[in-house]
């Protein structure tokens, strides 16, 4: 993956730049010690580092402008960072930019139970969102797996999902408002504690948009009653093809469950030996969840139990209680943590129609073959965002390029499928030179012509997204 | 100048290419003529693409006319969740509604407070621009996070970006059962009140309405079990606001607000903090209202011509009249990127004046 040659125009610049900034935020704020600076060199794709040539960590929104004015009056590219959770490389730094971080901007502003919101400031962990109001009852609904450590910010531009999203939606359904702050240093009020814009939807467009067009710095999001509880079933299968017709057949049944995991025999195995949770030795599980009241609850899993049983599984375990739903989660839960003790791996998250499943895993299984890979498959099947794991060596000379060549292939074959590059993760420098598997060039044009109206100068996190080739004419000038 | 009909997307193209002054885009004419312009029709782009019931996903193209999908929908027991309104009634105007216009009107009924709105289930579309550009953008896949989200951007647009000419999106299945309560004699304040108690509820209320005069409505739809034992709770939970009794559903008639239909004067929308709704209400001196999505939607009727926003002063939300040409009024930082975005998508101005009309 190629970045952008730093500008040494810029790197010349360095001292003059780092006064400047020091001269609008305060002492402690502006870092630019070689050692220091080690800490914002790379996200949690840390295959790619490069320190940043001054990270600055601003405590409010008018420090933010402040600092941004001065960035854009040098002419200082700026990555913004949540908590440095991307897995697309979204906050990695070129040479030649500063790391705008928004963590010490964490606090709860405003909360209202009547009218469902609360008001964060964006460096606030997602955990901790629902943190602030669950003894009321409440909580916030998208749930990313990395959801103790990353920030709101990240959510907001990454469009964060997570395992619930079947029912509840992703950041973009949840979103109420944003105080944005943009390259220039202008500050605005998009959306508020209300439902809906009342002319173009910025905030639809700004969520996602991968840190590009401004640095949200406060955010007001929705927040839902929590349910009375939830009960998962786990449903084992000899084929990953009946799985996957199960899960379209309890769709068309007219259940909507708010989770539907899906393992494949390599993912199940792995977490078997790790967190011995008990699962049944088969090629395919369904981890089914609902929501509601007992009664609520048992009646939709027994209509989910009646559907599996025509797939004839080789297992159908309901949770009776909190203890056993905690079990037959538990395996799901450690996946990674078990994959990562086993190698070194690449999650993808490429997403595809339900309808294609099949197809798309046993396609899977035969790149895996050819790369001499091993691919383990666990996913949120019931939106159809795969979580392909591919399993490599990094200290083995060229297997991390053979591992991301794999990668692309899985992704070119997400698209075939009638899916996408990216379900949750984003783009980032991961899938950027993807972008055009994907898209035509009218179709990337009308995207940059977006960033031109917010970022003139390409000066916000320039090198992401997009192929460097399509944007070099812009960057440069 | 003829009205043009484009039978697909390369003649839409062309037709744009070849304008030489503004269009009026026109779906299934259920807006009226709000503007000048050379008639271009959408019609010809009309029909359903895919439907995979297991999967959620619908394609059209923007011309289908809504019925038609929902008469597909509901062959397979799943429907649009958001409720289009039909507002021919109380605007007084025809028409059939067409996909494009509901998804360039972001339109979303009572059910909006639990599932979202139109742009909620728009996961991909196709349009060509004001250059006459085709573009593309999303997918048929309910998470994706490629690249930008001009869905979002273009849903709600009022069609000031460019034409829709074909949508992917998501659909839900429809429920077994549904029940209504009606708790009598509150007055606004109060019922707002409790309607946000039922909506923090865990009961899942997919309505909350109030009628003045009439009464406040709370829905919730599902299994039939699960109908029942929730309907119970709720009526337990709301005690304090009196006795709760199940009526009729009256969810269509919200949703089209036709309790104005009969009532002389201008339509206005407004979007508001519910806990806000009573007392920005009580000081414009409407004619009739209905509060729907808890008090975070209220559609008045106003003595013709009245300036609606003076009279309300500052409030959080906006307010727009549907019953002459209105846009609501941009902070500057806003209306700078909004005009910035329109000279991007139709640098022409074919689509909108500088108005923004």
């Amino acid at each position: 993956m190629d970045m952008p040659i730093p500008n040494a125009a810029i790197l010349d610049r360095k001292a003059r730049i780092v006064a400047e900034l020091r001269r609008v935020l305060p002492a402690d704020a502006v870092i630019e010690d070689g050692v220091e600076l080690r800490a914002y060199e790379c996200d949690a794709l840390s295959a790619y580092r490069c320190p940043p040539l001054a990270a600055i960590l601003p405590r409010n929104t008018a420090e933010v402008a402040a600092a941004l004015k001065v960035c854009h009056a040098e002419g200082v590219p700026v990555v913004p960072r949540g908590a440095g959770t991307s897995l697309a490389g979204g906050a990695l730094p070129t040479a030649d930019s500063v790391i705008l971080g928004i963590a010490r901007m964490n606090a709860v502003l405003e909360v209202s139970y009547p009218d469902r919101y609360i008001r964060v400031e964006a460096g606030r962990t997602n955990l901790s969102v629902t943190g602030a109001v669950e003894e009321e009852g409440f909580f916030y609904a998208p749930d990313p797996s990395s959801q103790l450590a990353c920030a709101i910010a990240g959510n907001i531009a990454m469009n964060s999902g997570g395992a619930h999203c079947l029912k509840y939606g992703v950041t973009t359904n949840n979103l109420l408002g944003v105080t944005m702050v943009l390259m220039d240093g202008t500050v605005l009020e998009i959306g508020g504690p209300w439902s809906d814009a009342a002319g173009l939807d910025l905030l639809g467009l700004v969520c996602g948009s991968e840190g590009q067009l401004g640095v949200v710095t406060e955010a007001t999001l929705r927040i839902l009653p929590k349910p009375e509880g939830a009960l998962p079933v786990l449903i084992g299968f000899d084929s990953s093809e009946v799985a996957g017709a199960c899960v379209s057949d309890i769709i068309k049944a007219g259940v909507l469950p708010v989770a539907i995991e899906f393992m494949d025999g390599p993912c199940i195995k792995a977490c078997e030996a790790f967190a011995k949770a008990g699962y049944p030795d088969c090629e395919a599980l369904l981890i089914v969840e609902v929501e509601g009241a007992e009664a609520e609850i048992r009646h939709q899993l027994g209509l989910i139990t009646d559907i599996a049983r025509r797939h004839n599984p080789v297992e159908l375990r309901e949770a009776a209680d909190a203890d056993q739903a905690k079990r037959i989660w538990l395996g799901r839960k450690s996946a990674f943590g078990a994959m990562g003790q086993i190698n070194d791996y690449m999650c993808l998250d490429g997403t595809i129609p339900v309808s294609s499943l099949p197809m798309v895993l046993r396609r899977i299984g035969e790149l895996s073959r050819d790369y001499g890979l091993d691919v383990a498959n666990v996913f949120h099947a019931g939106d159809g965002n795969m979580h392909p794991l591919i399993l490599y060596n990094a200290n083995t000379p060229g297997e991390q390029e053979k591992c991301e060549a794999l990668g692309a292939d899985i992704l070119r074959l997400c698209v075939e499928a009638g899916g996408c590059l990216t379900g949750e993760h984003g783009v980032g420098i991961e899938k950027r030179d993807l972008m055009e598997v994907q898209y035509g060039p009218a179709d990337l044009e009308a995207q940059l012509r977006v960033k031109d109206v917010f970022d003139p100068q390409w000066l916000l996190n320039p090198a992401k997204v997009f192929p460097l080739h399509v944007t070099a004419s812009r960057r440069a000038g | 100048m003829n009205d043009m009909r484009p039978g697909d997307e390369a003649e839409l193209s062309e037709a744009i290419r070849a304008a030489s002054g503004p269009l009026r885009v026109r779906g299934g004419g259920t807006r009226g003529a709000a503007r000048e312009g050379a008639v271009l029709e959408t019609a010809g782009l009309a029909g359903i693409r895919l439907y995979e019931p297991g999967a959620l996903t619908l394609v059209a193209g923007a011309g289908t006319p809504l019925a038609e999908i929902d008469a597909a929908l509901a062959a397979e027991g799943q429907r649009l969740p958001f409720e289009v309104p039909d507002l021919r009634a109380v605007l007084g105007r025809a028409g059939v509604s067409t996909l494009g216009g509901v998804v360039a009107e972001n339109a979303a009924g009572p059910r909006r407070v639990a599932v979202g709105a139109a742009r909620d289930f728009c996961l991909g579309l196709r349009m060509v621009d004001g250059r006459g550009t085709v573009i593309r953008n999303g997918g048929r896949v309910m998470k994706n996070v490629t690249g930008y989200d001009l869905v979002k951007l273009m849903a709600g647009s009022r069609g000031q970006l460019g034409v829709l000419t074909e949508v992917a999106l998501k659909v839900l299945p429809r429920p077994e059962a549904e029940a209504t309560l009606c708790l009598p004699g509150l007055d606004d304040a109060r019922a707002v009140a409790a309607m946000s108690a039922a909506l923090g509820s865990p009961w899942e209320v997919t309505g909350a309405a109030h009628l003045l005069g009439r009464g406040t409505y709370l829905r919730v739809e599902g299994f039939e079990g699960s109908v029942r034992y929730r309907a119970g709770r709720l009526r337990d939970l709301l005690a304090g606001f009196g006795s709760a009794a199940e009526v009729a559903s009256p969810w269509s008639a919200i949703r089209d607000v036709t309790p104005l239909a009969e009532v002389p004067g201008d339509l206005w929308r407004l979007h508001l903090v519910p806990s806000e709704a009573a007392a920005v209400v009580a000081r414009l001196g409407a004619e009739a209202a209905v509060y729907d999505w808890g008090g975070g939607l209220v559609w008045l009727r106003m003595a013709p011509g009245v300036d609606l926003r003076a009279r309300a002063g500052a409030f959080r939300g906006h307010a727009t009249c549907l019953s002459r040409p209105d846009a609501v009024p941009e902070s500057p930082e806003i209306a700078r990127l909004t005009a910035g975005l329109r000279a991007q998508f139709d640098p022409r101005g074919l689509f909108s004046d500088p108005a923004g009309a």
